[in-house]
């Protein structure tokens, strides 16, 4: 084996967006639902997942690891490639930059939704529930922010499990590529529709 | 003819030496039925005068066989990448705008260096290994819809378009790009050429290889010969994912 890793590094990065962190990201819209329902139940559905087992643990393996790595080595990416829309505005090269726009978006938002919640948490002690977030979203800016943080969080997460399945060689002729387009849009528009749904509740 | 006083503007950006600060240089040309590119060129070296009406020197580009299998010849004409002894004056908006390919080193005007592209092809062993100390026979044969499916990755003529537009082939990354990569599909299955698939396979998950592939799917739509570029990576990414883990959970013996 050559000793150039980086085809293993971003095989990893890869992997990596879909499994944990994808997975985690469903799970999180699914619970941060209820909120729809009532506060009662998005507080119950919190408090089950802030009792699982081994919390810190899953926490570290599942999420701040895989998320750190994915971030960082994907500013990388994107830093190394350059733009250009103007000559080649095909559909493909749209979702190119806007894989990359989104990315840069996420991190920026996680990184701040995390300081307000989970290290708030850690730090101050702060009680996570449905008043926590109703109190941050009624500010129109914060509102305004939080919609733009999920959905490019739910895009970036969409549209890399179209690059993910080109990646690992799941689908390599054009027309399974283009059925796996209209799969990630219908992932895309389900997990939009449950994060804004959410939004909207914690706001209301 | 009413095509007698008809006119064309070109507009070329211009670089007199490698390392010289390019520059525009507009002409005026006299318009003839079914020019091409070249033909219009070959019109401003026979009499090299700016619009200005100033004598200049002749614009120098790269050419060959003039009728798009040789590469050679490749530049960015109105803002798209192409051959420039395929684009028709008639099919063209005026004024014509003429750039080098920006993506390669430019020597002289609108010719650039296409080097990488040859060593990305010595990189990844795009060869069917047929010399040896002795006679080595004939292959094997190959089905007639293998061969056919073949032909069509076979025509790539290195001309350096997909390379251009490559939004990850830049000066920030070493990627091969989409030609040589189609190149290793194709050696990878032919019948003899099939023998040194390990080593193709090392060499394009090694520097430059097809991880950096970020999927923005252009070479595809730019290629002029239209070969399947993004099916010849998708292919070769499961591939590489074959190969990748056998070489981590198999044997001591992969091809």
């Amino acid at each position: 084996m050559s000793e150039n890793r980086e085809f293993f590094y971003r095989r990893i990065h890869s992997l990596l967006g879909v499994i944990p962190i994808g997975l985690f990201l469903m799970q999180h819209l699914v619970v941060n639902h209820f909120a729809t329902y009532s506060p009662e139940a998005f507080n119950q559905a919190a408090h089950f997942m802030e009792n699982l087992p081994l919390r810190i643990f899953l926490e570290f393996a599942l999420i701040y690891i895989p998320l750190l790595f994915h971030g960082i080595y994907g500013v990388y990416i994107a830093l190394t490639s350059e733009m250009n829309l103007k000559r080649y505005g095909y559909f493909r090269n749209w979702m190119f930059i806007l894989q990359r726009a989104s990315g840069i978006i996420t991190l920026i938002f996680v990184v701040w939704h995390v300081w307000e919640t989970r290290l708030a948490h850690a730090i101050y002690g702060t009680e996570i529930n449905f008043d926590l977030m109703a109190q941050i979203l009624s500010s129109p800016f914060m509102f305004g922010f939080y919609v733009l943080g999920v959905v490019a969080a739910v895009f970036h997460f969409a549209n890399g499990l179209w690059s993910f399945t080109v990646t690992w060689g799941l689908t390599v002729t054009p027309k399974s590529q283009r059925v796996m387009t209209i799969v990630s849009l219908g992932v895309f528009i389900i997990f939009t529709y449950m994060g804004l749904a959410s939004l909207i509740a914690f706001a209301s | 003819m009413a095509d007698e006083n008809k006119t064309i503007k070109l507009i070329i950006q211009r670089q007199d030496e490698p390392e010289a600060a390019p520059y525009e240089e507009e002409f005026d040309i006299p318009y003839r039925n079914n020019m091409n590119v070249i033909s219009a060129l070959m019109e401003i070296r026979r009499n090299p005068v700016n619009a200005k009406g100033e004598q200049t020197t002749p614009v120098f580009w790269d050419m060959g066989c003039l009728e798009e299998v040789c590469g050679a010849c490749s530049m960015v004409i109105n803002g798209e990448a192409q051959q420039s002894c395929t684009a028709l004056i008639d099919q063209l908006e005026q004024p014509v705008k003429l750039e080098p390919m920006k993506t390669f080193p430019v020597m002289r005007d609108l010719a650039v260096d296409r080097s990488r592209m040859f060593d990305s092809l010595k990189q990844v062993k795009a060869w069917v290994p047929i010399d040896g100390t002795y006679d080595l026979g004939e292959g094997p044969r190959m089905a007639e819809s293998k061969r056919q499916w073949a032909y069509e990755l076979s025509k790539c003529m290195t001309c350096g378009v997909c390379l251009e537009a490559c939004p990850n082939v830049n000066s920030n990354s070493e990627f091969i790009g989409p030609a040589a990569l189609s190149q290793v599909r194709l050696f990878n299955s032919h019948p003899t050429g099939e023998f040194h698939k390990a080593e193709r396979m090392d060499a394009v998950t090694g520097e430059g290889g097809l991880q950096q592939c970020g999927n923005s799917q252009n070479c595809v739509e730019a290629c002029p010969k239209g070969i399947p570029l993004t099916t010849s990576i998708a292919a070769l990414n499961r591939e590489a994912t074959v190969h990748s883990f056998k070489e981590f959970f198999g044997s001591d013996y992969h091809n």
